[in-house]
């Protein structure tokens, strides 16, 4: 049972994690219908900011925290300022296209700056780990846990409740009419990737501080596929489910699995799971069906 | 108040749909924009409200003035901020919001935060089938609820002129009735002018105080609508297309000569 109760722990971080990197991704991808393979570079470059503020800047963690999400705002918006806002009404394969580029642009700049060793945040959260009943988990996890929920709450509510949210949820479902209201679609679009940026860079730092930071965190990024396609595309609920739910499967499959059948189960599990899922359900668990209706 | 001076429109940058229209919507009134499929009038609300944008269309030639000023090189969001308002044709309502949050969609130009509460049971006061289903997600309505929900949307933005895009389009003509009905009271009690476009002349003309007729880009027939009402050419034309029924070939003849004589 204690087992069980550790791996939950491990897999729900992991899980959150997934989660705020495909609600990033769902959004790009709702809005603009833009499918983004940056996701995993700037999951990298807010973890190496905040890491470089905390360590070469001297600049306390939450400190260093606070700032790296404004700098991700900033960065979420000149990105779609300088290389998407120009390929509006350009083909989609060609927008895709540039993403890709844009990945290996971000990927190639952070190793120009931060090289490709393995880095690693001073001490924030104790060592110590904390002792719950009989188990004990690790104190990073615990917080990792926390901050990841908070994030999820608090933009589940933006989109549910602030105008802004409504506005982007409507230029998702009606560009035009959108317009029609006033909405400007364009900046619609740039927020998204502030967006995108914001919640990668989060996702980037837990991970960071749970294992250091090092290129292969792009990775991150590619595990963003099973997960949108489990939760539907198009939905933020969904992207979040799925994401606690491939993070969940991953963590048991990896510690029942593993030892019986031999370790890379772990990998390979949130796949068939999406295989599964996907014939019995095309549109993912939560992809919006079509409304139609004349 | 709002006032087109002889507006040219292209689309791709060669096709010529609008040639030349002058028209003008007073304070407070009612004007009705008629004409048969393809005319140009949703060309000519879109030109208005700076939606022509989004489809690679331009004005080339006019102005198009709104209390003055000109308004036709302006973003559609600047123009909604401004005051006016198009309900699209087809109704539009985002469909997976809930009618409540296309209502708010509606306020967002809005810099009056407070009162978008009390706006809210406004449009309940006008449409109270849409409190009976505020938290419906606005997908799963009937033609006639979203048509409603596009219009309540529209009142959310407090316009000063809102254009209506064929408000009657594909509702069973009692439901028709009803929505004019509240067309006619909106205008009454908000005191929001308004542009309506519609095929369905009779309907139209009957809440309106000004009429204008629209064919192949041009404006061919103006005058009070009573007088249009009125008009042997505008009632064989309208009541023609509706009550065809059996009476075949002669008739249409007739049509087609009554429908060339607007075009010379
Ligand atoms: N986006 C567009 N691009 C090119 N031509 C268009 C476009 N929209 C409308 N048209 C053309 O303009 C003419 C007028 O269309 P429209 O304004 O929609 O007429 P109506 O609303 O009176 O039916 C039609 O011939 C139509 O084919
Ligand atoms: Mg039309």
């Amino acid at each position: 049972m204690d087992f069980f109760i550790q791996l939950s722990v491990a897999g729900l971080v992991i899980g959150s994690v997934y989660a705020m990197i495909a609600l990033g991704f769902v959004l790009i991808y709702k809005s603009s219908s833009v499918i983004n393979f940056a996701q995993g570079e700037l999951l990298l470059i807010g973890a190496f900011l905040c890491l470089w503020l905390t360590v070469d800047m001297g600049i306390p963690f939450l400190m260093s925290f606070a700032i790296t999400l404004v700098l991700a705002l900033g960065l979420g918006f000149a990105i779609e300022r300088l290389f998407l806002r120009p390929m509006i009404g350009e083909p989609i394969l060609s927008v895709i296209m540039l993403t890709i580029g844009l990945s290996i642009m971000l990927r190639g700049i952070s190793i120009i700056i931060w090289g490709t060793d393995t880095r690693t945040f001073p001490e924030v959260f104790s060592s110590e780990p904390v002792k719950i009943g009989s188990i004990n988990i690790p104190e990073v996890y615990l917080w990792s846990l926390l901050l990841s929920m908070i994030f999820l709450v608090a933009f589940s509510l933006f989109f549910k409740k602030t105008r802004l949210g409504i506005a982007m949820r409507a230029t998702a479902d009606d560009q035009t009419a959108a317009l029609s209201m006033g909405i400007s679609v364009k900046r619609i679009f740039a927020l998204s990737w502030a967006i995108a940026a914001i919640v990668a860079s989060v996702g980037g730092i837990l991970l960071g501080n749970i294992n250091g930071i090092n290129i292969s965190l792009t990775q991150f990024g590619l595990k963003v596929f099973p997960v949108v396609i489990l939760g539907g595309l198009d939905s933020i609920p969904g992207a979040i489910v799925a994401g606690l739910m491939i993070g969940l499967l991953e963590s048991y499959s990896g510690g029942y699995l593993d030892p019986l059948i031999g370790s890379g189960i772990k990998e390979v599990m949130p796949f068939v799971i999406l295989m599964i899922v996907l014939m019995i359900k095309p549109y993912g668990l939560f992809g919006q069906e079509r409304i139609e209706r004349v | 108040m709002l006032k087109l001076n002889n507006i040219e429109v292209i689309y791709n940058e060669v096709i010529l749909v609008l040639k030349g229209i002058s028209l003008e919507v007073p304070p407070g009134k009612i004007i009705s924009l008629l004409g048969a499929n393809g005319a140009g009038k949703t060309t000519t609300l879109k030109a208005i409200s700076g939606l022509l944008k989004e489809e690679n269309g331009e004005v080339v030639d006019g102005t198009i003035e709104f209390e003055g000023r000109e308004i036709h090189k302006q973003p559609a969001e600047a123009i909604v901020a401004n005051g006016i308002f198009q309900v699209m044709e087809g109704r539009r309502v985002f469909v997976h919001l809930t009618v409540e949050e296309n209502l708010r969609a509606g306020a967002f130009t809005r810099k009056d935060k407070g009162n978008i509460r009390s706006d809210i049971e406004k449009v309940y006061g006008y449409f109270p089938r849409l409190q009976d289903l505020q938290h419906r997600i606005s997908g799963y309505l009937s033609g006639g609820e979203q048509q409603m929900l596009a219009i309540g949307r529209a009142l959310m933005a407090r316009p000063r002129v809102m254009l209506l895009d064929e408000p009657s389009l594909g509702l069973a003509p009692l439901l028709v009735q009803e929505i004019f009905n509240i067309i006619r009271k909106i205008n009454q009690e908000e005191g929001v002018s308004i542009l309506l476009v519609e095929q369905n002349a009779m309907a139209a003309l009957n809440i309106a105080t000004f009429g204008y007729i629209m064919e192949n880009g041009r404006i061919v027939m103006d005058g009070p609508a009573e007088q249009l009402r009125e008009n042997p050419d505008v009632k064989e034309f309208y009541l023609g297309l509706t009550e065809f029924g059996d009476q075949k070939g002669f008739r249409n003849i007739k049509h087609y000569k009554r429908r060339k004589r607007w075009l010379s």
